[in-house]
């Protein structure tokens, strides 16, 4: 079959063919991670098999809600997102930096030299392309680069699948991060089920994508096939419940750490640290030092934190945010305003998975728009009011 | 638990993350919690250059790591020195260390002390407590190049007569006519008859001309955070005030998040900053 090879061309690849993208793949080499169903939640795992994915299932997400229910249809991609993040993959929630020997009187430092596995993600909504974006500023592109993740990274292929449903807590619309897929892609598709048809509307973003799209059965879209991927995403974009309203919010959230909103959240957040969990963008880590039983062999590991914890903040004499208002508000300060300073960008994708997975339900979109609509009790201190004292 | 395979092997130490080890040559009593650590490196005879502000990460072999200011002398690049206070399970474990022991080191991390913008003004440091030791290569570099800075004076605070860090040195320095040396305590004694009171008391008195000084203070939040008020009453400018600030760090290098300081990252835009760039933060509490 001779391919129409424009860069906006669209192409179809029918259900019955979704295998050959996924040996393609293994073929070139990369290890597959896709959608799986496990422990009545939709994961991203290892996949060999179209049958891995979660097939005619959907998630139900809430604040505080997630379920699973059965659809009416075969759809492969048919939920919304999954609890887990890919930043499990490019940012492992424990990684040996080095272990070290005793010897001489000194010790050595010794390094794994294992290169990492190349990796292809299939499934990656248009949210978590923004969150991985985001997490390229942190880990790659300041002036110090995390070796873990940029060695995951660079290899990284990336099959893109547009939103055909928005989820209960999505927010993506807020935030400028979908639901449509735009870039960062290698592949992108568009899952399309109508009467007795099931294929993929697939689009080519770099020529790595191109590359494994000729080794694939696929068509030219026609006209109509082509305008799906909009004309489904805009439906999920109509949607989306909840609006994070991000007029001047850096400056909202600089001026308002006295908001008495922060203690009458407090009264609810448990600070048990799942959000930060899920949270897509949320990079923090701290390092454990340890020995084995003769003490003359250490490693330092590096395991994901938590600004939640009350061991992140200390230091000699205490922890310096010893309150859970004082840990809320650094999170969400952090995700909505000091993030803008430090990288750039907004630290929110609107993919809902704080409010879905907090185990109370606080809803950061909701909590915004009451720090803005909630009158500060004393007027924010201001620079220099400090003169004023003493 | 931990098995070293085959496949290991041992590279460059060029990764920020890999502690390099050094020899401690001497270890110095300073106080009762307090302690000086001299060393080299042990694989190398290469000099640690570092500018003075900056600070290290500590590791003790398999106790943990910590961040520490260097205490010592920029121009003696052969020697490395810091200074550290008994507070946790990493400073105990390294008050123990002897002449010969071993720990690691990353570093020098961070921004320096702002002594080349000193050049030509009067230079004014103040110090809290064990703040004194990352003021300490400041006091050396001017020193070295006592010509090159009007007056030089340092005002310092602690808890007691017995806290006071590098007491000998602060004497001899104070017998010289080119260093105004002040010190204060919380609570004196009754063989101490130096002043009493907080460090801040010592700013309108001190001899130096607001309008063509550089400051540079250093100690517990709350301490700079009134100094920088006291110094601004006497009329020397926000931007010529210059904090370094302390908090909890795991890598250094601004990738582990621990250190925020509302929108800085302590360890990398920092240690130490102008005060207009903290002004607003410092003022709340629990950042």
């Amino acid at each position: 079959m001779t391919l129409n090879t424009n860069s906006s061309t669209k192409y179809v690849l029918e259900s019955t063919d979704f295998q050959q993208l996924i040996d393609v793949l293994v073929g070139i080499g990369y290890r597959v991670i896709g959608p799986t169903l496990d422990h009545n939640a939709v994961i991203y795992d290892d996949i060999t098999a179209v049958t891995d994915l979660p097939i005619g299932w959907t998630d139900e997400q809430d604040a505080a809600t997630y379920r699973l229910n059965r659809r009416s249809d075969e759809a492969f991609f048919g939920y919304v997102i999954a609890p887990q993040a890919w930043k499990k993959f490019l940012y492992p929630s424990q990684v040996r930096l080095w272990q070290a020997a005793l010897s001489n009187g000194s010790f050595e430092i010794l390094l794994d030299s294992e290169k990492p596995e190349p990796m292809a993600f299939i499934g990656v909504r248009s949210c978590e392309l923004h969150a991985i974006a985001i997490q390229d500023r942190v880990f790659i592109e300041g002036e110090y680069v995390d070796p873990t993740y940029h060695a995951h990274r660079e290899n990284l292929f990336m099959v893109a699948v547009n939103c055909g449903q928005a989820g209960g807590t999505c927010f993506c619309t807020s935030v400028n991060t979908g639901p449509k897929v735009e870039a960062g892609y290698d592949l992108a598709l568009t899952e399309v089920i109508d009467h007795e048809t099931h294929y993929f509307v697939v689009e080519v973003g770099t020529e790595r994508g191109q590359h494994v799209l000729e080794q694939l059965p696929v068509r030219n879209a026609d006209k109509r096939e082509a305008k799906l991927p909009k004309t489904i995403t805009d439906q999920a974009a109509h949607q989306i419940k909840r609006h994070l309203n991000t007029d001047g919010i850096k400056e909202l959230l600089y001026t308002n750490s006295e908001n008495p909103r922060w203690d009458e959240i407090a009264t609810r957040c448990l600070t048990c640290a799942n959000c930060t969990m899920v949270c897509p963008t949320c990079f923090c880590t701290t390092v454990e030092d340890v020995t084995d039983l003769t003490g003359r062999q250490a490693e330092r590991v590096r395991k994901w934190d938590s600004c939640f914890t009350m061991d992140f903040s200390y230091i000699h004499g205490g922890s310096v945010r010893y309150t859970s208002k004082s840990r809320y508000r650094q999170w969400m300060t952090h995700k909505l305003a000091t993030w803008i300073d430090q990288f750039g960008t907004l630290g929110c994708v609107g993919c809902g998975r704080c409010i879905t997975w907090c185990p109370v339900g606080i809803d950061i979109t909701a909590e915004l728009e009451a720090i803005r609509q909630t009158k500060a009790k004393g007027e924010t201190i201001k620079e220099g009011s400090d003169e004023n004292i003493g | 638990m931990i098995n070293l395979t085959p496949q290991l092997k041992t590279q460059q130490l060029t990764d920020p993350m890999q502690p390099e080890p050094f020899r401690v040559k001497r270890v110095m009593k300073e106080s009762y919690d307090t302690f000086t650590l001299e060393m080299e490196p042990v694989n190398s005879e290469r000099l640690f250059t570092f500018a003075p502000g900056q600070f290290n990460m500590l590791y003790i072999f398999g106790v943990g790591e910590i961040p520490i200011s260097i205490s010592g002398d920029p121009n003696q690049p052969a020697m490395l020195v810091h200074t550290t206070r008994i507070v946790g399970a990493v400073t105990k474990a390294m008050s123990k260390l002897k002449a010969g022991d071993v720990l690691g080191v990353r570093g020098p991390f961070g921004t320096g002390w702002p002594v080349s913008a000193a050049k030509g003004c009067d230079v004014v440091l103040v110090a809290g407590g064990i703040g004194l030791a990352p003021l300490r290569p400041v006091l050396y570099q001017m020193l070295a190049h006592r010509d090159r800075y009007g007056k030089v004076v340092l005002l310092y605070g602690c808890r007691s007569p017995e806290d006071i860090l590098f007491r000998k040195e602060l004497e001899k320095w104070r017998a010289r006519f080119d260093l105004e040396i002040f010190v204060t305590v919380d609570y004196g004694d009754s063989d101490w008859h130096g002043n009493v009171g907080v460090v801040t008391k010592l700013i309108p008195k001190a001899p130096f001309d607001a309008l063509n000084a550089v400051t540079m203070v250093c100690g517990p939040e709350v301490m700079m955070r009134f100094t920088a008020i006291e110094l601004q009453k006497r009329g020397v400018q926000g931007d010529a005030i210059a904090l370094s600030m302390e908090r909890n760090m795991k890598c250094a290098i601004g990738l582990c998040g621990h250190c925020q300081f509302g929108p800085t990252f302590i360890c990398k835009d920092g240690p130490v900053f102008t005060y207009p760039q903290l002004q607003s933060w410092l003022a709340q509490w629990e950042i």
